[in-house]
Protein backbone atom coordinates (compact mmCIF):
# COMPACT_ATOMS: atom_id res chain seq x y z
CA UNK A 1 0.00 0.00 0.00
CA UNK A 2 2.56 2.73 0.83
CA UNK A 3 4.55 1.59 -2.43
CA UNK A 4 1.29 2.85 -4.23
CA UNK A 5 0.96 5.50 -2.76
CA UNK A 6 4.64 6.31 -3.03
CA UNK A 7 4.55 5.94 -6.62
CA UNK A 8 0.59 7.98 -7.04
CA UNK A 9 3.49 10.85 -5.24
CA UNK A 10 5.85 10.65 -7.95
CA UNK A 11 3.19 10.32 -10.77
CA UNK A 12 2.10 13.49 -10.11
CA UNK A 13 4.81 15.70 -10.24
CA UNK A 14 5.04 16.02 -13.66
CA UNK A 15 1.15 17.13 -14.23
CA UNK A 16 1.65 19.77 -11.11
CA UNK A 17 4.80 20.83 -13.33
CA UNK A 18 2.15 21.05 -16.14
CA UNK A 19 -0.31 22.99 -14.45
CA UNK A 20 2.53 25.24 -13.05
CA UNK A 21 3.12 26.47 -16.35
CA UNK A 22 -0.69 26.57 -17.35
CA UNK A 23 -0.48 29.12 -14.88
CA UNK A 24 2.83 30.97 -15.31
CA UNK A 25 1.63 31.34 -19.19
CA UNK A 26 -1.48 32.33 -18.11
CA UNK A 27 -0.38 35.72 -15.75
CA UNK A 28 2.67 36.00 -17.94
CA UNK A 29 2.34 35.48 -21.64
CA UNK A 30 -0.97 36.39 -22.10
CA UNK A 31 -1.29 39.28 -24.43
CA UNK A 32 -1.88 42.43 -22.97
CA UNK A 33 0.20 44.32 -20.80
CA UNK A 34 -0.57 43.99 -16.76
CA UNK A 35 1.12 47.11 -16.71
CA UNK A 36 -1.99 48.70 -17.89
CA UNK A 37 -4.63 46.51 -16.49
CA UNK A 38 -3.15 47.26 -13.30
CA UNK A 39 -3.11 51.15 -13.51
CA UNK A 40 -5.06 52.14 -16.40
CA UNK A 41 -4.29 53.18 -19.57
CA UNK A 42 -3.80 56.87 -18.40
CA UNK A 43 0.01 55.76 -16.50
CA UNK A 44 3.12 57.37 -17.71
CA UNK A 45 5.68 55.45 -19.19
CA UNK A 46 7.78 55.65 -16.30
CA UNK A 47 5.58 54.75 -13.40
CA UNK A 48 4.89 51.32 -15.97
CA UNK A 49 8.33 50.94 -16.03
CA UNK A 50 8.76 50.91 -12.30
CA UNK A 51 6.28 48.77 -11.56
CA UNK A 52 7.28 46.44 -14.49
CA UNK A 53 10.54 45.75 -12.55
CA UNK A 54 8.97 45.56 -9.11
CA UNK A 55 6.72 42.67 -10.97
CA UNK A 56 9.56 41.56 -12.02
CA UNK A 57 8.69 40.96 -15.97
CA UNK A 58 11.18 43.53 -17.29
CA UNK A 59 13.67 40.02 -17.16
CA UNK A 60 13.47 37.42 -19.64
CA UNK A 61 10.67 35.22 -19.85
CA UNK A 62 12.79 32.08 -19.06
CA UNK A 63 14.17 33.37 -16.14
CA UNK A 64 11.08 34.53 -14.68
CA UNK A 65 9.67 30.74 -15.58
CA UNK A 66 12.79 29.10 -13.82
CA UNK A 67 12.29 31.78 -11.02
CA UNK A 68 8.94 31.10 -10.31
CA UNK A 69 9.11 27.13 -10.51
CA UNK A 70 12.22 27.69 -7.93
CA UNK A 71 10.39 29.77 -5.23
CA UNK A 72 7.09 27.55 -5.74
CA UNK A 73 9.60 24.48 -4.99
CA UNK A 74 10.85 26.19 -2.36
CA UNK A 75 6.85 26.98 -1.14
CA UNK A 76 7.34 30.54 -1.61
CA UNK A 77 4.27 31.97 -3.02
CA UNK A 78 5.93 35.93 -3.37
CA UNK A 79 4.57 38.81 -1.60
CA UNK A 80 1.12 40.62 -2.41
CA UNK A 81 1.39 43.84 -4.25
CA UNK A 82 -0.89 45.66 -1.67
CA UNK A 83 -0.11 44.79 1.48
CA UNK A 84 3.37 43.44 1.00
CA UNK A 85 2.77 40.67 3.24
CA UNK A 86 3.88 36.75 2.30
CA UNK A 87 0.83 35.13 -0.02
CA UNK A 88 1.58 32.04 2.02
CA UNK A 89 0.68 33.38 5.15
CA UNK A 90 -2.73 35.08 3.69
CA UNK A 91 -3.37 31.95 2.46
CA UNK A 92 -2.87 29.60 5.68
CA UNK A 93 -5.13 31.80 7.42
CA UNK A 94 -7.89 30.96 5.68
CA UNK A 95 -7.54 27.81 4.06
CA UNK A 96 -9.08 25.63 7.35
CA UNK A 97 -12.52 27.81 6.39
CA UNK A 98 -12.41 26.98 2.81
CA UNK A 99 -11.19 22.75 3.39
CA UNK A 100 -14.03 22.53 6.78
CA UNK A 101 -16.50 23.85 3.91
CA UNK A 102 -15.66 21.56 1.34
CA UNK A 103 -15.37 18.69 3.72
CA UNK A 104 -19.13 19.22 4.98
CA UNK A 105 -20.07 19.27 1.51
CA UNK A 106 -18.55 16.26 0.64
CA UNK A 107 -20.20 14.65 3.67
CA UNK A 108 -23.71 15.58 3.16
CA UNK A 109 -23.16 15.25 -0.70
CA UNK A 110 -22.12 11.36 0.16
CA UNK A 111 -24.79 11.03 3.28
CA UNK A 112 -27.55 12.10 1.11
CA UNK A 113 -26.85 11.06 -2.25
CA UNK A 114 -25.75 7.07 -1.89
CA UNK A 115 -29.21 5.98 -0.29
CA UNK A 116 -31.39 8.36 -2.62
CA UNK A 117 -28.94 6.73 -5.80
CA UNK A 118 -29.68 3.03 -4.05
CA UNK A 119 -33.28 3.48 -3.21
CA UNK A 120 -33.66 5.34 -6.78
CA UNK A 121 -31.64 2.09 -8.73
CA UNK A 122 -34.14 -0.43 -6.73
CA UNK A 123 -37.41 0.68 -7.81
CA UNK A 124 -37.26 1.62 -11.00
CA UNK A 125 -39.31 4.58 -12.27
CA UNK A 126 -40.59 4.77 -8.53
CA UNK A 127 -41.11 8.05 -6.34
CA UNK A 128 -37.57 7.96 -5.15
CA UNK A 129 -36.58 7.48 -8.57
CA UNK A 130 -38.34 10.45 -10.06
CA UNK A 131 -37.76 12.24 -6.45
CA UNK A 132 -33.55 11.35 -7.58
CA UNK A 133 -34.14 12.46 -11.35
CA UNK A 134 -35.24 15.47 -10.46
CA UNK A 135 -32.87 16.20 -8.04
CA UNK A 136 -29.99 15.48 -10.08
CA UNK A 137 -31.51 17.58 -12.64
CA UNK A 138 -31.47 20.66 -10.05
CA UNK A 139 -28.08 20.27 -9.01
CA UNK A 140 -26.43 19.92 -12.19
CA UNK A 141 -28.36 23.13 -12.80
CA UNK A 142 -28.19 25.37 -9.81
CA UNK A 143 -25.27 27.99 -10.60
CA UNK A 144 -23.51 27.92 -6.97
CA UNK A 145 -23.84 31.65 -6.35
CA UNK A 146 -28.22 31.10 -7.43
CA UNK A 147 -28.68 28.39 -5.03
CA UNK A 148 -26.68 30.18 -2.34
CA UNK A 149 -29.06 33.29 -2.75
CA UNK A 150 -32.34 31.65 -2.84
CA UNK A 151 -30.63 29.54 0.65
CA UNK A 152 -30.11 33.12 1.87
CA UNK A 153 -33.71 34.26 1.04
CA UNK A 154 -35.78 31.48 1.92
CA UNK A 155 -33.38 30.74 5.31
CA UNK A 156 -32.08 34.23 6.29
CA UNK A 157 -34.47 36.75 5.26
CA UNK A 158 -37.42 35.21 5.54
CA UNK A 159 -37.07 32.40 7.98
CA UNK A 160 -34.31 33.74 9.86
CA UNK A 161 -33.46 30.58 11.26
CA UNK A 162 -29.63 30.68 10.35
CA UNK A 163 -27.64 34.38 10.11
CA UNK A 164 -27.20 36.14 6.92
CA UNK A 165 -23.39 36.91 7.69
CA UNK A 166 -20.97 34.78 8.98
CA UNK A 167 -19.50 34.52 12.16
CA UNK A 168 -15.69 35.44 12.77
CA UNK A 169 -13.48 33.20 14.27
CA UNK A 170 -13.57 33.73 17.64
CA UNK A 171 -16.68 32.58 18.56
CA UNK A 172 -18.39 29.90 19.84
CA UNK A 173 -18.46 26.33 18.96
CA UNK A 174 -21.91 26.82 18.47
CA UNK A 175 -22.04 30.05 16.22
CA UNK A 176 -19.31 28.50 13.86
CA UNK A 177 -21.24 25.21 13.31
CA UNK A 178 -24.70 27.53 12.64
CA UNK A 179 -22.50 29.63 10.19
CA UNK A 180 -21.91 26.60 8.51
CA UNK A 181 -24.68 25.05 8.11
CA UNK A 182 -25.89 27.06 5.06
CA UNK A 183 -23.05 27.03 3.57
CA UNK A 184 -22.26 23.39 3.70
CA UNK A 185 -25.92 22.65 2.77
CA UNK A 186 -25.55 24.98 -0.11
CA UNK A 187 -22.14 23.21 -1.18
CA UNK A 188 -23.49 19.73 -0.24
CA UNK A 189 -26.86 19.79 -2.20
CA UNK A 190 -24.99 20.42 -5.55
CA UNK A 191 -23.03 17.71 -4.66
CA UNK A 192 -25.96 15.24 -3.91
CA UNK A 193 -27.08 15.69 -7.63
CA UNK A 194 -23.66 14.25 -8.88
CA UNK A 195 -23.59 11.62 -6.07
CA UNK A 196 -26.86 10.51 -6.83
CA UNK A 197 -26.69 10.04 -10.45
CA UNK A 198 -23.38 8.09 -10.34
CA UNK A 199 -24.77 5.85 -7.56
CA UNK A 200 -28.27 5.16 -9.30
CA UNK A 201 -26.73 4.08 -13.30
CA UNK A 202 -23.80 2.26 -10.88
CA UNK A 203 -26.56 0.72 -9.08
CA UNK A 204 -28.52 -0.62 -12.43
CA UNK A 205 -25.74 -2.32 -13.68
CA UNK A 206 -24.33 -4.26 -10.97
CA UNK A 207 -27.65 -5.12 -10.37
CA UNK A 208 -27.98 -6.81 -13.50
CA UNK A 209 -24.82 -8.63 -12.83
CA UNK A 210 -24.00 -12.00 -12.50
CA UNK A 211 -22.65 -12.21 -8.72
CA UNK A 212 -25.99 -10.46 -7.93
CA UNK A 213 -28.30 -13.58 -9.17
CA UNK A 214 -25.85 -15.96 -7.50
CA UNK A 215 -26.12 -14.29 -3.75
CA UNK A 216 -30.48 -14.12 -4.49
CA UNK A 217 -30.03 -17.69 -5.51
CA UNK A 218 -28.40 -18.70 -2.18
CA UNK A 219 -31.24 -17.32 -0.68
CA UNK A 220 -29.79 -13.95 0.74
CA UNK A 221 -32.04 -11.18 1.65
CA UNK A 222 -32.47 -8.25 -0.78
CA UNK A 223 -31.18 -5.98 1.49
CA UNK A 224 -27.99 -7.40 1.82
CA UNK A 225 -27.55 -8.06 -1.56
CA UNK A 226 -27.87 -4.75 -2.63
CA UNK A 227 -26.05 -2.74 0.79
CA UNK A 228 -23.30 -5.65 0.60
CA UNK A 229 -22.77 -6.86 -2.91
CA UNK A 230 -24.06 -4.18 -5.25
CA UNK A 231 -22.68 -1.00 -3.41
CA UNK A 232 -19.25 -2.02 -3.13
CA UNK A 233 -18.78 -2.72 -6.59
CA UNK A 234 -20.30 0.90 -7.35
CA UNK A 235 -17.72 2.37 -4.60
CA UNK A 236 -15.27 2.66 -7.36
CA UNK A 237 -17.16 4.95 -9.79
CA UNK A 238 -18.48 6.78 -6.44
CA UNK A 239 -15.10 8.13 -5.76
CA UNK A 240 -14.26 9.13 -9.33
CA UNK A 241 -17.10 11.07 -9.44
CA UNK A 242 -16.46 12.68 -5.93
CA UNK A 243 -12.57 13.09 -6.95
CA UNK A 244 -13.50 14.73 -10.41
CA UNK A 245 -15.87 16.93 -9.13
CA UNK A 246 -13.33 18.29 -6.33
CA UNK A 247 -12.43 20.44 -8.67
CA UNK A 248 -15.54 22.27 -9.45
CA UNK A 249 -16.25 21.88 -5.69
CA UNK A 250 -13.14 24.39 -5.12
CA UNK A 251 -14.86 26.74 -7.82
CA UNK A 252 -18.05 26.45 -6.24
CA UNK A 253 -16.61 26.77 -2.45
CA UNK A 254 -15.51 30.05 -3.75
CA UNK A 255 -18.86 31.20 -4.66
CA UNK A 256 -20.80 29.45 -1.37
CA UNK A 257 -18.18 32.08 0.22
CA UNK A 258 -18.36 34.83 -1.43
CA UNK A 259 -22.24 34.33 -1.33
CA UNK A 260 -22.38 33.65 2.60
CA UNK A 261 -19.36 36.10 3.22
CA UNK A 262 -17.85 33.40 5.08
CA UNK A 263 -13.51 33.88 5.54
CA UNK A 264 -11.80 31.45 2.74
CA UNK A 265 -10.02 31.55 -0.87
CA UNK A 266 -13.05 32.45 -2.66
CA UNK A 267 -12.49 36.39 -0.81
CA UNK A 268 -8.93 36.53 -1.32
CA UNK A 269 -10.06 35.79 -4.45
CA UNK A 270 -12.12 38.61 -4.73
CA UNK A 271 -9.70 40.56 -2.65
CA UNK A 272 -7.24 39.71 -5.14
CA UNK A 273 -9.20 41.13 -8.41
CA UNK A 274 -10.46 44.19 -6.52
CA UNK A 275 -7.14 45.21 -6.08
CA UNK A 276 -5.36 43.66 -9.31
CA UNK A 277 -3.11 42.28 -7.05
CA UNK A 278 -1.93 39.70 -9.33
CA UNK A 279 0.88 37.97 -6.96
CA UNK A 280 -1.78 37.37 -5.08
CA UNK A 281 -4.23 35.96 -8.03
CA UNK A 282 -1.09 33.93 -8.97
CA UNK A 283 -0.46 32.49 -5.19
CA UNK A 284 -4.17 31.04 -5.23
CA UNK A 285 -3.85 29.63 -8.65
CA UNK A 286 -0.84 27.79 -7.59
CA UNK A 287 -2.84 26.79 -4.69
CA UNK A 288 -5.70 25.80 -6.75
CA UNK A 289 -3.27 23.81 -8.70
CA UNK A 290 -2.10 21.58 -5.48
CA UNK A 291 -5.59 21.17 -4.46
CA UNK A 292 -6.57 19.40 -7.30
CA UNK A 293 -4.05 17.44 -7.79
CA UNK A 294 -3.56 16.57 -4.33
CA UNK A 295 -7.94 15.63 -4.96
CA UNK A 296 -6.65 13.61 -7.75
CA UNK A 297 -3.92 11.54 -5.65
CA UNK A 298 -6.23 10.89 -2.67
CA UNK A 299 -9.02 9.80 -5.33
CA UNK A 300 -6.12 7.06 -6.38
CA UNK A 301 -5.34 5.99 -3.16
CA UNK A 302 -9.10 5.65 -1.67
CA UNK A 303 -9.24 3.26 -5.34
CA UNK A 304 -6.88 1.17 -3.35
CA UNK A 305 -8.46 1.53 -0.17
CA UNK A 306 -12.48 0.51 -1.45
CA UNK A 307 -10.89 -2.23 -4.27
CA UNK A 308 -7.72 -3.96 -3.03
CA UNK A 309 -7.88 -4.86 -6.74
CA UNK A 310 -6.39 -1.81 -7.84
CA UNK A 311 -2.98 -1.62 -5.79
CA UNK A 312 -2.79 -5.69 -6.77
CA UNK A 313 -2.28 -4.37 -9.89
CA UNK B 1 -27.24 9.10 -40.26
CA UNK B 2 -24.92 7.11 -37.94
CA UNK B 3 -24.84 3.11 -38.40
CA UNK B 4 -26.57 2.47 -34.89
CA UNK B 5 -30.01 2.88 -37.41
CA UNK B 6 -30.21 0.24 -39.37
CA UNK B 7 -31.68 -2.20 -36.88
CA UNK B 8 -34.84 -0.77 -37.70
CA UNK B 9 -35.66 0.16 -33.95
CA UNK B 10 -36.84 3.53 -33.54
CA UNK B 11 -34.49 6.61 -34.78
CA UNK B 12 -33.14 8.65 -32.81
CA UNK B 13 -36.08 11.63 -33.74
CA UNK B 14 -38.53 9.51 -32.94
CA UNK B 15 -37.30 8.66 -29.35
CA UNK B 16 -36.53 11.87 -29.31
CA UNK B 17 -39.78 13.31 -29.77
CA UNK B 18 -41.67 11.07 -26.97
CA UNK B 19 -38.79 11.88 -24.24
CA UNK B 20 -40.88 14.84 -22.42
CA UNK B 21 -37.68 16.16 -20.88
CA UNK B 22 -36.30 16.69 -24.31
CA UNK B 23 -39.85 18.56 -25.85
CA UNK B 24 -40.35 21.01 -22.51
CA UNK B 25 -36.14 21.88 -22.08
CA UNK B 26 -37.02 22.63 -25.94
CA UNK B 27 -39.66 24.94 -25.29
CA UNK B 28 -37.54 26.95 -22.03
CA UNK B 29 -35.00 27.35 -24.20
CA UNK B 30 -36.42 28.95 -27.27
CA UNK B 31 -38.52 30.79 -25.31
CA UNK B 32 -35.79 32.43 -23.84
CA UNK B 33 -33.87 33.09 -26.88
CA UNK B 34 -37.16 34.13 -28.39
CA UNK B 35 -37.75 36.96 -25.71
CA UNK B 36 -33.76 37.60 -25.66
CA UNK B 37 -34.86 38.87 -30.21
CA UNK B 38 -37.84 40.25 -29.53
CA UNK B 39 -36.58 42.14 -26.48
CA UNK B 40 -37.35 45.66 -27.86
CA UNK B 41 -40.77 45.04 -28.03
CA UNK B 42 -41.25 42.74 -24.63
CA UNK B 43 -39.55 44.80 -22.47
CA UNK B 44 -42.13 47.53 -20.65
CA UNK B 45 -39.37 49.93 -19.78
CA UNK B 46 -36.40 51.06 -21.12
CA UNK B 47 -33.42 48.95 -19.34
CA UNK B 48 -31.18 51.69 -18.81
CA UNK B 49 -33.78 54.63 -17.75
CA UNK B 50 -33.47 55.49 -14.15
CA UNK B 51 -36.50 56.58 -12.10
CA UNK B 52 -35.55 58.34 -8.58
CA UNK B 53 -38.95 58.17 -7.77
CA UNK B 54 -39.24 54.57 -7.24
CA UNK B 55 -36.10 52.52 -6.10
CA UNK B 56 -36.03 49.28 -5.10
CA UNK B 57 -39.76 49.44 -5.41
CA UNK B 58 -41.43 46.09 -4.48
CA UNK B 59 -43.17 44.15 -7.08
CA UNK B 60 -46.33 45.53 -8.50
CA UNK B 61 -48.66 46.07 -11.42
CA UNK B 62 -46.39 48.68 -12.86
CA UNK B 63 -42.65 46.97 -11.88
CA UNK B 64 -43.74 43.10 -12.08
CA UNK B 65 -40.78 42.61 -10.43
CA UNK B 66 -39.75 45.86 -8.96
CA UNK B 67 -37.23 48.06 -9.35
CA UNK B 68 -32.81 48.26 -8.33
CA UNK B 69 -31.09 50.64 -6.73
CA UNK B 70 -31.20 53.49 -9.27
CA UNK B 71 -35.47 52.83 -9.78
CA UNK B 72 -34.79 51.09 -13.41
CA UNK B 73 -37.36 48.38 -14.26
CA UNK B 74 -35.94 44.88 -13.46
CA UNK B 75 -38.25 42.83 -15.54
CA UNK B 76 -36.83 44.77 -18.67
CA UNK B 77 -33.01 44.78 -17.51
CA UNK B 78 -33.53 40.88 -17.45
CA UNK B 79 -35.37 40.41 -21.05
CA UNK B 80 -32.66 42.95 -21.91
CA UNK B 81 -30.06 40.70 -20.18
CA UNK B 82 -31.27 37.51 -21.86
CA UNK B 83 -29.63 38.78 -24.88
CA UNK B 84 -26.59 39.18 -23.96
CA UNK B 85 -25.96 36.46 -21.31
CA UNK B 86 -27.57 34.04 -24.58
CA UNK B 87 -24.87 35.49 -26.69
CA UNK B 88 -22.25 35.28 -24.99
CA UNK B 89 -22.62 31.41 -24.15
CA UNK B 90 -23.82 30.54 -27.18
CA UNK B 91 -20.72 32.29 -29.53
CA UNK B 92 -18.14 30.96 -26.95
CA UNK B 93 -19.66 27.36 -27.02
CA UNK B 94 -19.55 27.41 -31.46
CA UNK B 95 -15.61 28.60 -31.00
CA UNK B 96 -14.85 26.35 -28.79
CA UNK B 97 -17.08 23.66 -30.35
CA UNK B 98 -15.50 23.94 -33.86
CA UNK B 99 -11.78 24.48 -32.60
CA UNK B 100 -11.91 21.74 -29.91
CA UNK B 101 -13.70 19.18 -32.53
CA UNK B 102 -11.33 20.18 -35.43
CA UNK B 103 -7.97 19.47 -33.21
CA UNK B 104 -9.57 16.53 -31.96
CA UNK B 105 -10.17 14.71 -35.05
CA UNK B 106 -7.02 15.71 -36.27
CA UNK B 107 -5.28 14.53 -33.04
CA UNK B 108 -7.29 11.06 -33.17
CA UNK B 109 -6.85 10.55 -37.38
CA UNK B 110 -2.87 10.73 -36.87
CA UNK B 111 -2.57 9.49 -34.18
CA UNK B 112 1.38 8.79 -32.98
CA UNK B 113 3.36 11.52 -31.33
CA UNK B 114 0.83 14.84 -32.55
CA UNK B 115 -2.13 12.85 -30.44
CA UNK B 116 0.06 12.15 -27.31
CA UNK B 117 1.46 15.48 -27.22
CA UNK B 118 -2.64 17.36 -27.76
CA UNK B 119 -4.01 14.49 -25.49
CA UNK B 120 -1.57 15.60 -22.72
CA UNK B 121 -1.90 19.71 -23.32
CA UNK B 122 -5.61 18.90 -22.95
CA UNK B 123 -5.59 16.84 -19.96
CA UNK B 124 -3.76 19.70 -18.39
CA UNK B 125 -6.09 21.98 -19.44
CA UNK B 126 -9.06 19.91 -18.54
CA UNK B 127 -7.53 19.48 -14.81
CA UNK B 128 -7.98 22.82 -13.93
CA UNK B 129 -11.39 23.49 -13.05
CA UNK B 130 -13.45 25.38 -15.58
CA UNK B 131 -14.71 28.14 -13.61
CA UNK B 132 -11.23 29.12 -12.10
CA UNK B 133 -9.61 28.31 -15.57
CA UNK B 134 -12.17 31.12 -16.54
CA UNK B 135 -12.07 33.77 -13.78
CA UNK B 136 -8.06 33.65 -14.44
CA UNK B 137 -8.23 34.47 -18.06
CA UNK B 138 -10.79 37.41 -17.68
CA UNK B 139 -8.83 38.86 -15.04
CA UNK B 140 -5.43 38.93 -16.77
CA UNK B 141 -7.22 39.75 -19.84
CA UNK B 142 -9.31 42.28 -18.42
CA UNK B 143 -12.92 42.01 -18.57
CA UNK B 144 -15.24 42.72 -22.32
CA UNK B 145 -17.18 41.25 -24.08
CA UNK B 146 -14.42 39.84 -26.28
CA UNK B 147 -12.31 38.76 -23.56
CA UNK B 148 -15.00 36.62 -22.27
CA UNK B 149 -16.21 34.78 -25.14
CA UNK B 150 -12.68 34.45 -25.69
CA UNK B 151 -11.74 33.06 -21.93
CA UNK B 152 -15.09 30.63 -22.25
CA UNK B 153 -14.57 29.51 -25.57
CA UNK B 154 -10.73 28.58 -24.71
CA UNK B 155 -11.74 26.40 -21.33
CA UNK B 156 -14.23 24.45 -23.64
CA UNK B 157 -12.13 23.27 -26.10
CA UNK B 158 -10.42 20.80 -24.22
CA UNK B 159 -13.55 18.64 -23.50
CA UNK B 160 -14.50 18.95 -27.06
CA UNK B 161 -10.79 17.89 -27.94
CA UNK B 162 -11.09 14.88 -25.90
CA UNK B 163 -14.71 13.22 -26.94
CA UNK B 164 -13.72 13.78 -30.79
CA UNK B 165 -10.52 12.37 -30.52
CA UNK B 166 -11.63 9.44 -28.92
CA UNK B 167 -14.61 9.08 -31.20
CA UNK B 168 -12.05 9.63 -34.07
CA UNK B 169 -10.25 6.79 -32.94
CA UNK B 170 -13.27 4.49 -33.38
CA UNK B 171 -13.90 6.02 -36.47
CA UNK B 172 -10.33 5.39 -38.42
CA UNK B 173 -10.82 1.64 -37.96
CA UNK B 174 -14.17 1.28 -39.72
CA UNK B 175 -14.28 -0.09 -43.14
CA UNK B 176 -15.58 3.22 -44.55
CA UNK B 177 -12.53 5.24 -43.62
CA UNK B 178 -10.12 2.55 -45.84
CA UNK B 179 -12.85 2.71 -48.32
CA UNK B 180 -11.76 6.14 -48.49
CA UNK B 181 -8.44 6.03 -48.45
CA UNK B 182 -8.72 3.53 -51.09
CA UNK B 183 -10.71 6.07 -53.53
CA UNK B 184 -7.42 8.44 -52.96
CA UNK B 185 -9.80 11.04 -50.96
CA UNK B 186 -7.69 13.67 -49.29
CA UNK B 187 -6.90 13.20 -45.30
CA UNK B 188 -8.85 16.24 -45.01
CA UNK B 189 -11.78 15.15 -47.28
CA UNK B 190 -12.07 12.21 -44.69
CA UNK B 191 -11.51 13.57 -42.19
CA UNK B 192 -14.47 16.80 -41.82
CA UNK B 193 -15.99 15.02 -44.80
CA UNK B 194 -16.56 11.54 -43.56
CA UNK B 195 -15.74 11.31 -39.73
CA UNK B 196 -17.30 14.44 -38.88
CA UNK B 197 -20.46 13.62 -39.90
CA UNK B 198 -20.18 10.10 -37.88
CA UNK B 199 -19.56 11.63 -34.43
CA UNK B 200 -21.66 14.72 -34.98
CA UNK B 201 -24.54 13.20 -33.05
CA UNK B 202 -21.44 13.24 -29.45
CA UNK B 203 -20.82 16.47 -29.94
CA UNK B 204 -24.09 18.11 -30.23
CA UNK B 205 -24.85 16.18 -27.05
CA UNK B 206 -21.73 17.73 -25.28
CA UNK B 207 -22.37 21.15 -27.18
CA UNK B 208 -26.09 21.01 -25.66
CA UNK B 209 -24.44 21.06 -21.98
CA UNK B 210 -21.63 22.93 -22.41
CA UNK B 211 -24.01 25.22 -23.28
CA UNK B 212 -25.20 25.51 -20.11
CA UNK B 213 -21.84 25.82 -18.47
CA UNK B 214 -21.61 28.80 -21.07
CA UNK B 215 -24.14 30.34 -19.38
CA UNK B 216 -23.44 29.76 -16.06
CA UNK B 217 -19.41 30.69 -15.97
CA UNK B 218 -20.39 34.04 -18.00
CA UNK B 219 -22.84 34.79 -15.03
CA UNK B 220 -20.92 33.95 -12.36
CA UNK B 221 -17.95 35.89 -13.40
CA UNK B 222 -20.42 38.88 -13.82
CA UNK B 223 -21.78 37.84 -9.81
CA UNK B 224 -17.95 37.82 -9.04
CA UNK B 225 -17.40 41.56 -10.99
CA UNK B 226 -15.68 40.50 -13.84
CA UNK B 227 -18.44 40.68 -16.42
CA UNK B 228 -19.45 42.60 -19.53
CA UNK B 229 -18.81 46.50 -17.78
CA UNK B 230 -21.93 48.39 -16.13
CA UNK B 231 -24.71 49.97 -17.26
CA UNK B 232 -24.89 46.82 -19.76
CA UNK B 233 -27.53 44.26 -18.18
CA UNK B 234 -26.54 40.73 -17.89
CA UNK B 235 -28.34 38.33 -15.96
CA UNK B 236 -24.92 37.67 -13.49
CA UNK B 237 -24.76 41.33 -13.53
CA UNK B 238 -28.31 42.18 -12.30
CA UNK B 239 -27.97 39.14 -9.42
CA UNK B 240 -24.57 41.36 -8.38
CA UNK B 241 -26.43 44.51 -8.24
CA UNK B 242 -29.46 43.29 -6.39
CA UNK B 243 -27.30 41.00 -4.06
CA UNK B 244 -26.16 44.09 -2.18
CA UNK B 245 -29.47 44.66 -1.20
CA UNK B 246 -30.74 41.27 -0.62
CA UNK B 247 -32.17 42.29 2.86
CA UNK B 248 -34.70 45.19 1.99
CA UNK B 249 -35.12 43.99 -2.10
CA UNK B 250 -34.82 40.28 -2.06
CA UNK B 251 -36.99 39.97 -5.27
CA UNK B 252 -33.91 42.34 -7.35
CA UNK B 253 -31.93 39.13 -7.38
CA UNK B 254 -34.68 36.64 -7.32
CA UNK B 255 -35.88 37.47 -10.73
CA UNK B 256 -32.62 36.90 -12.76
CA UNK B 257 -31.81 34.13 -10.79
CA UNK B 258 -34.62 32.37 -12.09
CA UNK B 259 -33.94 33.14 -15.20
CA UNK B 260 -30.50 31.51 -15.11
CA UNK B 261 -32.45 28.47 -13.46
CA UNK B 262 -35.19 28.48 -16.17
CA UNK B 263 -32.04 28.25 -18.53
CA UNK B 264 -29.98 26.04 -16.92
CA UNK B 265 -32.63 23.38 -16.51
CA UNK B 266 -34.04 23.65 -20.03
CA UNK B 267 -30.57 23.60 -21.52
CA UNK B 268 -29.45 20.05 -19.22
CA UNK B 269 -32.98 18.73 -20.13
CA UNK B 270 -32.29 19.14 -23.50
CA UNK B 271 -28.80 17.08 -23.17
CA UNK B 272 -29.88 14.79 -21.48
CA UNK B 273 -32.86 13.59 -23.82
CA UNK B 274 -30.52 14.08 -26.65
CA UNK B 275 -27.96 11.67 -24.92
CA UNK B 276 -30.12 9.20 -24.40
CA UNK B 277 -32.17 9.54 -28.42
CA UNK B 278 -28.47 8.99 -29.93
CA UNK B 279 -27.30 6.50 -27.72
CA UNK B 280 -30.50 3.69 -26.65
CA UNK B 281 -28.09 2.02 -24.24
CA UNK B 282 -27.71 4.83 -21.84
CA UNK B 283 -31.72 5.40 -21.59
CA UNK B 284 -32.85 5.38 -17.88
Amino acid sequence: MLGFILKRLLLAIPTLVAVLTVVFVLVRVVPGDPTLVILGDQASGQARADLRAKLGIDRPIVVQYADFLGQVATGDLGRSLATNRPILDDVAHVLPYTIELTLAAIVIGVAIGVPLGVLAARRRDGVADWFARIVSLLGVSFPAFVSGILLLIVFAVQLRWFPVISTPRTSSVGDRLGSLVLPALNLGLLMVAYVTRVTRSGMLKALGEDYVRTARAKGMGGRVVVWRHALRNVLIPIVTVVGLYLGALIGNAVLTEIVFNRPGLGKLIVTALNQRDYNLLQGLMVVAAFGIILANVLTDITYGLVDPRVTAR
Amino acid sequence: MSAATVTGGPTAWQRARRSPGLVIGLMVVVGMVLVAVFAPWLAPYDPDEQDVVVPLAAPSAEHLFGTDYFGRDVLSRVIWGARISLSIGIVSTAAGVIVGTAIGIVAGYFGGWLDRAITAAADVLLSFPQLIMGLLLVAVLGASTGNLILAIAVTAVPAFIRIARGSTLAMRERDFVDSCRVLGFSNLRIMFGHVLPNIMDEIVVLASLWLATAIRTESTLAFIGLGVPPPTATWGSIVREGFDNLLDAPWLSLCPSLAILAVMIGLNLIGDGLRDATDPKAAP
